[in-house]
């Protein structure tokens, strides 16, 4: 490597040095991370910015000329045209309308399950990985019952016997996510509780509530998140099920699910009808189990070296 | 004495998370048939990487750079095919590293696992002879109760145990280079003292070249023949350990040097100290990467890379103190 | 400089952890030591000795099996919630590993100012921040590294964050359970010298844990050598190196290397056989005998006591037991 080397005056003069004190490489932060994550994985990139339509478009339904619920025998079960953009179901309602305002209870329902199950598995998951000893013991064999139990068919009995309803949906749904939710958290909590920079607050006098709400907390954040999105999935999912069977939404209320049950009766001459609900399902679950997957490699910590 | 590994203007980058670093720049130096060569520097410094070169050990996102020479025996190892390599590693040429009990199987028991090394080099011998031969190395390196080892789990044995199990599989098929990564740093003071004895011995046995690479000066006091010191992936000065320890050039070597407190020196005044932080390797500096710390930093060393200067025949030092222009009463021959 | 007020007191401590098959981990038996007012004491010991076990218990961090241990002569196993309370005023730790012992989702000025908030020691938010600043500066960083996240720095820097926390709540002794273990060579001369100036100018106990003799030897005033869960030798660290009693401090001492090639060759050397064996269920007698050069009959037999065969100059062994 030759270096044309040009030596002047005071080439070997001293150095006049700034005092700084270095500090290493800036961390980008987390939304590069995630957008990062999002550009090497081209079919999750697709579904989360579908996702993101269908929930613009979700929220925009309101705009729609056609009313959701107004029956006109008529207009029953037209084809796909310009006034129809996903023609008309045995109701002569439009389709697509109907289908929006479908989205709208999936998704309400499966966000407001979310949260519920998130902030009891949570509480619990946090507050036995915590205390540990003998609460956590019994605590930790409840939530096994509630990971045991056969969901699908305890749902349909309880909703058999409650009072239908969204409330009452999300409510039944929300009891049967938790357990998993409360697992995690309490294995991130048990291991984080071992770790010096706790038992540093902790020497410096902290409360437990202090230590918990300033330092476990913002530190299972990750998997909470990761988990909050799969949460999403599977409510939306469940809920598509329980309304199939005629057990969540109740009519003229549409939802993915109930739709779906409706269009049983047609899938030989309007197989359409099931395609359309059906497919919304399909790239909103994908999606939100997609989500999970990038904000957890995202959100993983990175080793600056 | 010849020379049986020649690096000659090794570079290797590495794309990491905020950038291409470069691990390490454009590095020449020899190692001689039964020569203990010692890489010392500290942590960022490319030493470690410098050694998983020679073994062909750099995959990506890691990656040699065209124009880096490794000759071995002869030989340009840098041009190696993966088949060549496995051929090389092991036998020519091995390597032991810091945790034994990372690199070794912990679902085989010991017995298989130094037999496994032997198969590797297609040494046609009975099993019987195969299990003489290890039995053998491994008194060879100190283990008592050869024969009962064999049939242990790695779990099974102590730090130090383990780690002549390491040392007894890499020195199987009888290398003419050993390349030990922090060998001892793992281990207590006393064990640490044990196995370096103990390698020692060997090496006079086997008439081995060992690479030895390490932070503890104390240890290349005790067992280096020469020594090459690191700093940002280049190397600042070499030399044999009485000319690195008795008379250093570059300003460095002098504050590593000084910064080691000594067990047999009294009195409580504060250790000298080298301020600051290593580099950024992804954008490291035009001139020379120790400028920033340096007492004696010139306007030429920001500016220029210093031009590698001999002391004597086994000395030589990359430093723009030694320049005669450079103020008087400087580094040069202290 | 070390008066004689007593502000540690560890009084025939022993601590046991169960072990696998019904039998217990004796990770410290049986130790005694006092540590006064402005000095350093280290303690010394290869893997198994129980001098982290040792120090934690000290602190309060697990609680005793056997044995008491004083603070200001006060029990800190029986301190009530209130007493404890003031006690993590007075007593703070500094940590071995710089990339665990920071919360990493936490900025610099809310780890510093942690320990001020929960004590209550500003008066109002410019306080605080006039306190943390002073801090950051104190251990040789920036003010404006207080709006950073702890990700941003290199070990060094961490440890010297995590050493303005332990200090923010102006603790009169100090736990430092093998603070550089972790860091590059040059980066722990810079902490090394950072701790003793901080002794020097508020007048710190120190309790100091660590394996390197070197470093040990340099900033402690005493020296306390652990072996197997006793303490076998506890002496001045200038008269540790001149003349160690017991055979492990000599064994210890000739097995650290010297930076120097002479001294190296000349040097002598104790070559210990075997391994260190298991704190779970040790031998009868004394814990270094199977090793020992000078063993004699009645080491496999009797523990030896510690004593003081100089002012000053405590051995457990049975050579000295004349």
């Amino acid at each position: 490597m030759e270096n044309n080397i040009v030596i002047t005056n005071d080439s070997f003069a001293k150095l006049e040095k700034k005092k700084t004190v270095e500090v290493s490489v800036e961390r980008q932060s987390v939304w590069k991370d995630i957008w990062k994550e999002l550009r090497k994985n081209k079919v999750a990139m697709v579904s989360v910015v579908l996702l993101a339509i269908l929930i613009i478009a979700v929220l925009l339904a309101p705009l729609s000329p056609y009313d959701p619920y107004k029956l006109d025998a008529s207009q029953k079960l037209q084809g796909i045209s310009s006034s129809h953009w996903f023609g008309t179901d045995e109701y002569g309602r439009d389709y697509f309308t109907r289908t929006l305002y479908g989205g709208r209870v999936s998704l309400l329902v499966g966000f407001m399950s979310m949260i519920m199950t998130v902030i009891i598995g949570t509480s619990l998951g946090v507050f036995s990985g915590y205390v540990g000893g003998k609460v956590d013991m019994f605590l930790m064999s409840f939530t096994d019952i509630f990971l045991a139990l056969p969901s699908m068919l305890l749902m349909v009995i309880l909703n058999t016997f409650l009072k239908p309803g969204l409330p009452t949906l999300i409510v039944v749904l929300s009891l049967f996510s938790w357990a998993s939710v409360a697992r995690i958290t309490r294995a991130e909590t048990m291991s984080l509780k071992e770790r010096d920079f706790v038992v540093a607050t902790q020497n410096l006098g902290a409360s437990n509530f202090r230590v918990i709400v300033k330092h476990i907390i913002p530190n299972i954040l990750g998997p909470v998140i990761v988990a909050a999105s799969l949460s999403v999935a599977n409510a939306i999912l469940m809920e598509s099920s329980l309304s199939f069977l005629g057990l969540g939404v109740q009519i003229p209320r549409a939802s993915w699910g109930s739709m779906l049950q409706g269009a049983q009766a047609h899938i030989l001459d309007y197989p359409l009808l099931a395609v359309y609900p059906g497919v919304m399902i399909l790239i909103t679950v994908l999606s939100f189990n997609l989500l999970g997957d990038i904000l957890r490699n995202a959100l993983e910590p990175k080793i600056v070296e | 004495m010849n020379n049986l590994l020649e690096m000659k203007h090794v570079a290797v980058n590495f794309a990491a998370y905020g950038g291409t670093v470069q691990a390490v720049r454009d590095i020449s130096f020899s190692i001689e048939e039964g020569q203990t060569v010692a890489l010392v520097g500290e942590s960022g410094c490319g030493k470690s990487i410098t050694a998983k070169t020679i073994m062909g050990l750099v995959k990506k996102p890691g990656k040699v750079m065209e124009g880096s020479q490794i000759i071995f025996e002869g030989t340009d190892i840098a041009r190696y095919s993966s088949k060549e390599w496995r051929k090389f590693r092991g036998k020519e040429c091995s390597m032991i590293f810091q945790d034994a009990l990372v690199s070794l199987n912990p679902t085989m028991k010991i017995g298989k696992q130094i037999m496994e090394s032997l198969d590797n080099h297609a040494v046609t011998t009975s099993k019987e002879e195969k299990k003489k031969k290890v039995i053998d190395m491994l008194k060879l390196t100190g283990i008592a109760d050869a024969e009962k080892c064999l049939e242990k789990y790695p779990h099974e044995l102590s730090g130090g145990m383990r780690q002549r199990i390491m040392i007894a599989i890499a020195l199987i098929s009888h290398p003419k280079l050993l390349i030990a990564d922090e060998p001892t740093t793992s281990l207590d003071v006393t064990i640490q003292a044990q196995i370096l004895a103990e390698m020692k011995a060997l090496q006079k046995k086997l008439n081995m070249a060992i690479l030895l690479i390490t932070h503890d000066l104390g240890i290349v006091a005790d067992v280096a023949d020469k020594i090459v010191v690191m700093y940002a992936g280049k190397i600042v000065e070499e030399g044999t350990v009485r000319e690195i320890f008795y008379h250093p050039v570059h300003p460095y070597t002098k504050a590593l040097l000084n910064s080691v407190p000594r067990l047999d020196r009294d009195g409580k005044e504060m250790l000298c100290t080298i301020e600051g932080n290593i580099p950024d390797m992804t954008n490291p500096p035009k001139g020379c990467a120790f400028c920033e710390r340096c007492p004696h930093a010139m306007n030429i060393c920001a500016q220029y890379m210093p031009e590698e200067k001999t002391v004597s025949s086994s000395h030589r030092a990359s430093c723009w103190m030694m320049d005669e222009r450079a103020a008087k009463g400087g580094v040069a021959h202290a | 400089m070390p008066s004689q007020k007593k502000i540690l007191e560890v009084k025939n401590l022993k601590k046991y952890f169960p072990a696998a098959q019904k039998q217990q981990l004796k990770a410290v038996d049986n130790v005694s030591f006092d540590i006064y007012e402005g000095e350093t004491l280290g303690i010394v010991g290869e893997s198994g000795c129980g001098k982290t076990t040792c120090g934690k218990t000290c602190l309060g961090m697990y609680p005793v099996t056997d044995g008491e241990v004083l603070f200001h002569g006060k029990n800190i196993h029986t301190m009530s919630k209130k007493e404890l309370f003031a006690f993590t005023k007075r007593v703070q730790m500094i940590f071995q590993d710089p990339y665990a012992s920071l919360d990493p989702h936490q900025k610099v000025y809310d780890i510093i100012a942690e320990g001020i908030q929960i004590h209550g020691m500003a008066k109002n938010k410019t306080e605080e921040k006039k306190m943390v600043a002073e801090l950051l500066e104190m251990v040789g960083l920036n003010a404006e590294h207080a709006a950073r996240n702890v990700h941003e720095f290199s070990g060094g820097q961490r440890q010297r964050i995590g050493i303005a926390r332990a200090l923010s709540v102006n603790p009169e002794f100090l736990f430092c359970d093998e603070p550089i273990s972790a860091l590059d060579v040059s980066i722990q001369a810079q902490i090394i010298n950072l701790l003793m100036k901080l002794q020097k100018e508020k007048n710190l106990t120190m309790l100091f844990i660590a394996h390197d003799l070197s470093i040990v030897k340099h900033i402690s005033d005493r020296i306390g050598v652990m072996y197997l869960g006793k303490m076998v030798e506890l002496t001045e660290s200038s008269k540790l190196y001149v003349d160690p009693k017991h055979p492990y401090t000599r064994a210890l001492l000739s097995a650290v290397p010297i930076a120097d090639p002479e001294a190296s060759a000349q040097k002598e050397r104790i070559m210990l056989k075997g391994d260190v064996p298991s704190p779970v269920n040790p031998p009868v007698g004394c814990r270094f005998a199977g090793r020992c050069e000078n063993c004699m009959e009645i080491c496999r037999k009797e523990e030896p006591q510690m004593i003081e065969i100089v002012p000053g100059h405590y051995v457990a062994c049975h050579l000295y037991n004349d």
